[in-house]
């Protein structure tokens, strides 16, 4: 186990893979030169030469299909995007070339992507900023969307990620970033499609994934103290995810609270009280609640802003909710 | 010297600019405002030049490197402090921040943050001048690292062909974040973007803020008698990073200083200062501006902040549509 940063962990798999392979390159806006936005590609234009570590003008929709044009004849390309905010004006690409040039050729191409960056909230940075742009991606078949909450994830499933034949949507957030965990040492892979038990318990489930892990690990211990025992699941992977864990824990707990960020209309945490419903409807002892982002944009006076995104204490109303303690 | 009264105005509001966001960045530092702040200094020859060419009834569509136009275009230090500040008070009531200010009344149609997504926006204000024919003249700021993106391409091509009383000022400040120019355009000279959709275009530097205001007057003379947009690329400098964070350590100190020493506010503030007259009424400016931005960093400080039922009020017109 070796210590580190989140930030250090998704460099140390990139580092890696890139030295594995190399058919791996990185491209985006100032990761070479400056060293990435949030120094996450900080030592590898030094390392692997500009060739490699490739700076781009501010053109989202160029770079990323660029990187898919590479990855179909076998390049195994990672396009960062300064933050997720800004793939909005590469949708097209990720939606009409990267998700559908597998199926429409009947299965001649592979598209071996990876695009990774920061998402969700950061601090203050106003309703254009702040986008939690997971739930419009989850919903696209052809596509891979992961969400990891801790260093060693992030390293284990950026390897896998790039790994993988199939484009993969990599979620980091900017909050996350100097975050410090263990890492195993050595090939560490993680792969999709399973989630993670954070915290055991047996009273109520909660569900969650990336930076909101976090705060379910904080209402979990505030909870605790109040005599509820939470288990808190960590989804990693949104899209392949994980519904065994979601039915053993539901099993035990028979309640469930989906933390995430985002808006409460659709997204990840429908799609999870759906599959709950159907597959565990006979568990259940109580309706499953929702914490999320307001149904709001997101404003930039800081105390609206911590009022918009979710926090701990709302995740503590919902389950005291859940679990009859409240009304 | 010439147009001594303009001289002094457009003086003033560099001046105004240029200290609003010194003191800006200090309330930063001492955490009264967050998350991002792009600072103009540097660039005020460009607002302020533009803003005297420009009518009331005409429009502005900018960056998030919004301040200066907006001040330039007669909103408060005030409102505009206050918005940093994250108040109510602020011209976006504080759900904006410093990259969204916003202005109807001064038809300042804000402060955008997604890089040439504000070039097609800027485009439909000029639509609907010309559907309407109000007369309106719509002139809209984007940087040179907006240059390579398809947005911005799309709102000329679309302006062009429909001949749209619209002008688009590239201030060129030489860099896109880290990225200088030679790194980010394989044609450095951003106005020749005007010649493959048959556009007017100009190209200068903005060290004397009256070349700025009389040839963007060209432009939007142009615009305005219906013969179509115009490209101006303007040649800047910003002296800071691109925002609080950057430490800007991709450019040399000497570049910067070379900059600074053909400050356009320093060269107008020298030719204000070669006559005893005119050089009185500048020093009288300075003491008003001095006055106007300690008098805004109070107003933002003292100003209530915005309240949680302001959110679905400001997301919908009428009942919030679940
Ligand atoms: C589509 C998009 N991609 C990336 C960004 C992040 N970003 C914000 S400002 C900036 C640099 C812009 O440079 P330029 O257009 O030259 O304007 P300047 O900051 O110099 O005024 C970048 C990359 C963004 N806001 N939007
Ligand atoms: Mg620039």
């Amino acid at each position: 186990m070796k210590s580190m940063r989140y930030r250090e962990a998704v460099r140390e798999a990139i580092a890696e893979e890139m030295e594995r392979d190399s058919r791996v390159f990185l491209m985006g806006e100032e990761v070479a030169q400056y060293q990435g936005a949030y120094k996450v590609s900080e030592g590898l234009l030094e390392r692997f030469g500009e060739k490699r570590i490739i700076d781009t003008p501010i053109t989202e929709a160029g770079f990323a299909g660029i990187g898919i044009g590479a990855a179909i004849v076998g390049l195994r390309p990672i396009i960062e995007f300064m933050t997720w905010n800004f793939s909005a004006v590469a949708f097209d690409q990720l939606l009409n070339n990267a998700a559908k040039l597998r199926q429409m050729s009947g299965g001649q191409l592979s598209v071996p992507i990876v695009f990774r960056g920061p998402n969700g909230s950061a601090r203050q940075v106003g309703s254009q900023h702040s986008h939690s742009m997971e739930h419009f991606y989850v919903h696209v078949p052809g596509l891979k969307v992961v969400a990891p909450a801790t260093p060693a994830d992030a390293k284990g499933m950026l390897k896998a990620a790039i790994r993988d034949d199939d484009p993969v949507l990599f979620l980091e957030s900017e909050t996350l970033y100097s975050v410090k965990g263990d890492v195993p040492e050595g090939d560490y892979v993680v792969p999709f499609g399973k989630g993670r038990i954070a915290r055991e318990g047996k009273d109520c489930t909660l569900i969650s994934y990336s930076r909101m892990v976090h705060v379910c690990l904080e209402a979990a211990e505030a909870l605790a103290a109040k005599g509820i025992d939470c288990e808190v699941i960590d989804l990693r992977s949104l899209r392949p995810l994980d519904e065994e864990i979601l039915v053993q824990s539901i099993s035990k707990t028979h309640r469930a609270v989906v933390a995430y960020e985002g808006w409460p209309y659709g997204g990840v945490g429908a799609e999870v009280v759906d599959r709950i419903q159907r597959l565990a409807f006979d568990e259940l002892d109580a309706p499953i609640l929702r914490v999320t982002t307001l149904d709001v944009p997101m404003p930039y006076n800081a105390k609206l802003e911590q009022h918009v995104i979710p926090q701990a204490d709302r995740v503590i109303a919902a389950v005291e909710a859940v679990t009859y303690r409240r009304d | 010297m010439k147009e001594a009264k303009t001289a002094l105005e457009m003086y003033r509001m560099m001046q105004l600019i240029r200290r609003f966001e010194e003191e800006a960045a200090r309330a930063y530092s001492l955490g009264k405002i967050g998350g991002f702040l792009h600072l103009y200094i540097g660039q005020e020859a460009i607002a302020v030049g533009a803003a005297h060419a420009l009518e009331a009834t005409d429009s502005v569509v900018t960056t998030y490197r919004d301040h200066g136009i907006a001040l330039a275009r007669g909103m408060t230090s005030n409102a505009g402090m206050a918005e940093l500040f994250g108040k109510v008070t602020g011209c976006s009531k504080g759900l904006g921040g410093s990259m969204h200010f916003f202005d109807k009344e001064h038809r300042m149609y804000g402060g955008h943050g997604i890089i040439g997504s504000h070039l097609p926006l800027a485009a439909g204000i000029a639509f609907a001048s010309k559907y309407t024919g109000d007369g309106g003249v719509t002139m809209v700021f984007y940087g040179d690292g907006a240059a390579s993106i398809g947005a911005t391409h799309e709102g000329m091509s679309l302006a062009a062909l429909w001949k749209l009383p619209i002008v688009f000022v590239c201030e060129n400040n030489q860099y896109s974040m880290g990225t200088s120019l030679e790194r980010s355009i394989s044609v450095t000279d951003m106005s020749t973007k005007a010649d493959a959709y048959g556009m007017a275009k100009d190209r200068f530097v903005a060290e004397d803020v009256f070349e700025v205001r009389d040839r963007l007057k060209v432009a939007i003379e142009r615009a305005r008698r219906g013969e179509g947009p115009t490209l101006v690329e303007i040649l800047t400098y910003r002296y800071r990073g691109h925002s609080m964070s950057d430490p800007a350590k991709y450019r040399t100190k000497e570049e910067v200083e070379d900059h600074k020493r053909r400050d356009a506010l320093n060269r107008l503030r020298a030719d204000l200062d070669a006559s005893t007259d005119t050089r009185a009424a500048a020093e009288a400016l300075d003491a008003s501006v001095e006055a106007e931005v300690a008098e805004s960093i109070r107003f933002a400080d003292a100003s209530p902040e915005p309240t949680a039922d302001l959110l679905e009020a400001t997301t919908y017109v009428g009942e919030f549509a679940r």
